[in-house]
C-alpha cells in the first residue's frame, strides 16, 4: 500500500501553483467564500420560512392526517365529516385518532385592546395533539369551558401575555367576542399564515365559532401501532375511504403545506434566485483567478509539453487547482454560515438550520462552480504552444 | 513505426538524427516563407554538434522540428529512430520525452525548487517510485554543482545556477537527444565556457547527443562539429553545403 503511495505520488504542482502567490489565493478563497455565504444565507432563508408554516404540522403527535381534499393550506383549510377518522379505526394497525378543528379567529389584546388574527386549534383533552410529554398536563386544564392555551412565541402584538400569565396575573381576553381565560403557555411558533396561536377544547372552539358545524373537523389525527407502514396504510385508507377525504402520511402533510407556500408565493424564487447569484458570482471569481493563473504559467506549462508531459496532465493540474479552491472555499463559507445561521435563530426566531441537504447541495454547487470554471480556463491550455518557447 | 525504420535501414541506428532533404515554410499563399531548404543533416550517437547563424535563417525551427515540437512539412526526418514526417501527435509526445531541452531563457517553474524543478524531468521515467525519482533529481543537481542550492527557488538562484537547473532537469530524464538553444547567452565567458564543459562531459557520460544552437564564439573549440547555416540551408564550417 505504501509502496503504491510512493509510486504514484507526484510533485504537487497544483497547489505550489496556487500558492505562489498568498494574496491572489486569499482574493479567491474570499471570492468563493462569498459566494458560498451568499448561497448558505439565501437558501437558509427560503429553508428557514417554508419550515416556519410547518412548526404545528411537525409538532403534531400522528402517524396519518386526515384532510378534505378541499383543503389548499393551514390558511384555507374545508372541513370532512368527523365519522371518517371513525371510520380508520376498522384498520387493524390504527391505534387511536383525534379529532382536530381549525380556524383563524380574532384575538383581542388585552393590554390595548386591539384585535388581531390568530390561529386556534381545538381538539378533545384527552386526545394526544402534540409530541410535547408536558403537553397533556396543560390540555387537562383545557377541560373546563373558555380556557386556553396561548402560543408564548407569538408575536408581541398579540399582548404581553407570557409576561402576565408568568407574574401569575389572570390572563382574560376575548376571542370571537367571547371571553377566554389563558390556562397556560405552549411553544408552537408563528408561521406565514398565522402570526399567533392558541389551543382550546373542541368544545370551547365550537362555542367560539358556532358557524362550524359539530361533525364537521379540518384535521384528523391518526396514530399507528408501532411497527405500522404509514405508507401502506394510508394507501390502504385512500382507498377504501370515500372521495370526501384525503390521507396523508405526516411526511406528506408537511409536503404538502410547503409546496403551497413554494408554488403559491414568489418567496422560492426569490430566494433561489439569490442563490443562484451567489454562484454566478462564485463562478466569474473562480474563472478570472484560474484563468489569470494559467496566462501567467503559459510558458512554463509550454515548457512541460515541451518535456514529453500530455496535455491531459496539465488539464488536470487546473482541475486539481479548481478542487482545491472549492475545498479552501467552502470550509470558511460553512463554519461562517454555522455562525450566521446561529446569530438569525437567536435574533429572529427563524428556524434557520444548516442541515445535511443543504451542507451537501452547497458544497457540490462550490465545486460544479470550481471545476466548471477550471473547465473554461483549461481552454486556455490549448494555447500553449511548446514550439513557440525557443 | 520503430520496427519498421529497424528493419528498414540498419545504418540509421547509429545516427540519433538524420535528416534529407527537409523543407519547411511558414503562412500560406502569397504570404508563404520558405524557412527551411532541402536541409540534410546527420547527427551521431554523443556527438557534440554547434549550429550557428545569424537571426532568421531557420537554426529554431530546425531545432523544433528535431524536437517534435512542429508538425514535419516536407522531406524525412528521423529521431531516435522515429520517422516524424506524418507523425501522430501521441508519437511525437512520446518522444519528446527521449529529447532533452534546454532553453535560453532557462524556462524554470517559478513555484518549484531547484529540485523539483529537476524532479519534473525525472517524473517522466516510468516504474520509479517518488523517492528513486527524488534521487535522481538530487544526484542530477549533485553532478551540475548545486547540491546546497536544492531547496531554492529559481528566483533566488543566479543565471548561471538557473542554467545548471535547466542542464540538471534536461538530463534527468535519461535524454538520448539533447536540444540546446542559446544556453551560454545570457552568461559571462567563464561560467558560458563551464556550462558547456559541464554539458559536454554529462552528454558523453550519457552517450548523448547534443545539438546547441549558438552564436557564441568562445565555445566553439568545445564542439565536436560546427555547422553554419543560412537561408534555410545548413554548411559545413568550410561553407560546404551539405
Amino acid at each position: 500500500m505504501s509502496f503504491s503511495f510512493l509510486k504514484f505520488r507526484k510533485i504537487p504542482l497544483a497547489w505550489l501553483l496556487l500558492t505562489r502567490q498568498p494574496l491572489r489565493l486569499a482574493v479567491a478563497i474570499a471570492g468563493i467564500s462569498f459566494a458560498g455565504i451568499l448561497m448558505f444565507m439565501q437558501l437558509g432563508f427560503r429553508d428557514g420560512l417554508f419550515d416556519t408554516s410547518v412548526t404545528i404540522h411537525k409538532l403534531l403527535d400522528a402517524d396519518l392526517v386526515l384532510i378534505s381534499p378541499r383543503s389548499k393550506s393551514s390558511i384555507s383549510m374545508s372541513g370532512f365529516p368527523k365519522r371518517r377518522l371513525i371510520q380508520t379505526l376498522a384498520i387493524e394497525d390504527v391505534e387511536k385518532t383525534a379529532p382536530v378543528n381549525l380556524n383563524y379567529l380574532l384575538w383581542r389584546n388585552p393590554e390595548n385592546l386591539k384585535t388581531r388574527s390568530i390561529l386556534a386549534l381545538g381538539f378533545n383533552p384527552s386526545d394526544s395533539l402534540l409530541l410535547d410529554e408536558g403537553f397533556s398536563k396543560k390540555a387537562y386544564k383545557l377541560r373546563n369551558p373558555s380556557r386556553v392555551l396561548f402560543d408564548k412565541l407569538s408575536r408581541p402584538e398579540f399582548g404581553p401575555i407570557e409576561e402576565w400569565f408568568l407574574s401569575e396575573k389572570k390572563v382574560e381576553t376575548e376571542v370571537a367576542g367571547k371571553r377566554v381565560i389563558v390556562e397556560g403557555l405552549v411553544e408552537l411558533g408563528p408561521s406565514f399564515g398565522a402570526d399567533g396561536n392558541l389551543i382550546t377544547s373542541r368544545e370551547t372552539f365550537l362555542r367560539l365559532f358556532p358557524a362550524n358545524p359539530t361533525g364537521s373537523i379540518e384535521i384528523g389525527l391518526v396514530k399507528l401501532k408501532k411497527g405500522s407502514d404509514p405508507e401502506m396504510i394510508s394507501r390502504i385508507l385512500n382507498n377504501s375511504l370515500p372521495n370526501d377525504v384525503r390521507v396523508l402520511t405526516k411526511k406528506q402533510f408537511i409536503e404538502f403545506e410547503k409546496s403551497y407556500w413554494k408554488n403559491s408565493t414568489a418567496i422560492g424564487f426569490i430566494f433561489s434566485l439569490g442563490a443562484l447569484m451567489g454562484f454566478v458570482v462564485g463562478c466569474v471569481v473562480v474563472y478570472q483567478i484560474l484563468y489569470s493563473d494559467v496566462t501567467d504559467h503559459l510558458p512554463e506549462y509550454a515548457t512541460l509539453l515541451a518535456m514529453g508531459y500530455r496535455l491531459k496532465s496539465l488539464f488536470f493540474v487546473v482541475a486539481r487547482e479548481g478542487f482545491l479552491l472549492a475545498l479552501f472555499g467552502y470550509l470558511p463559507a460553512y463554519f461562517s454560515g454555522q455562525i450566521l445561521y446561529s446569530v438569525i435563530r437567536s435574533s429572529t426566531k427563524l428556524p434557520i438550520i444548516m442541515d445535511a441537504d443543504k451542507t451537501i447541495l452547497i458544497f457540490v454547487l462550490v465545486l460544479v462552480m470550481c471545476m466548471g470554471s477550471a473547465a473554461v480556463a483549461m481552454r486556455k491550455l490549448v494555447d500553449a504552444d511548446p514550439a513557440e518557447i525557443f | 513505426m520503430v520496427k519498421a525504420n529497424k528493419s528498414k535501414n540498419n545504418v540509421k541506428n547509429l545516427k540519433t538524427v538524420s535528416i534529407n532533404n527537409l523543407s519547411h515554410f511558414y503562412g500560406k499563399n502569397e504570404n508563404k516563407k520558405q524557412v527551411l531548404n532541402d536541409v540534410n543533416l546527420n547527427i551521431d550517437k554523443g556527438e557534440l554538434v554547434l549550429l550557428k547563424g545569424p537571426s532568421g535563417c531557420g537554426k529554431t525551427t530546425l531545432l523544433t522540428l528535431i524536437g517534435a515540437l512542429r508538425t514535419c512539412q516536407s522531406g524525412d526526418l528521423t529521431v531516435l529512430n522515429n520517422q516524424l514526417n506524418g507523425a501522430s501527435r501521441k508519437t511525437r509526445q512520446i518522444l519528446r520525452r527521449s529529447i532533452g531541452m534546454i532553453f535560453q531563457g532557462h524556462n524554470l517553474l517559478r513555484c518549484l525548487t531547484a529540485e523539483q524543478n529537476v524532479q519534473m524531468g525525472a517524473d517522466l521515467i516510468k516504474g520509479l517510485t517518488y523517492l528513486q525519482r527524488r534521487e535522481i533529481a538530487r544526484n542530477w543537481l549533485s553532478a551540475v554543482g548545486l547540491e546546497e542550492h536544492h531547496k531554492k527557488l529559481p528566483n533566488d538562484l543566479s543565471g548561471g545556477q538557473k542554467q545548471r537547473v535547466a542542464i540538471a532537469r534536461a538530463l534527468s530524464a535519461n535524454p538520448k537527444l539533447l536540444l540546446a538553444d542559446e544556453p551560454t547567452s545570457a552568461l559571462d565567458s567563464v561560467t558560458g565556457r563551464e556550462i558547456v564543459s559541464l554539458l559536454r562531459k554529462l552528454a558523453k557520460e550519457q552517450n548523448c547527443s547534443v545539438l546547441m544552437v549558438t552564436h557564441d564564439p568562445r565555445i566553439t573549440d568545445m564542439a565536436d562539429r560546427i555547422l553554419n547555416m543560412e537561408d534555410g540551408k545548413i554548411y559545413s564550417a568550410h561553407s560546404e553545403l551539405i
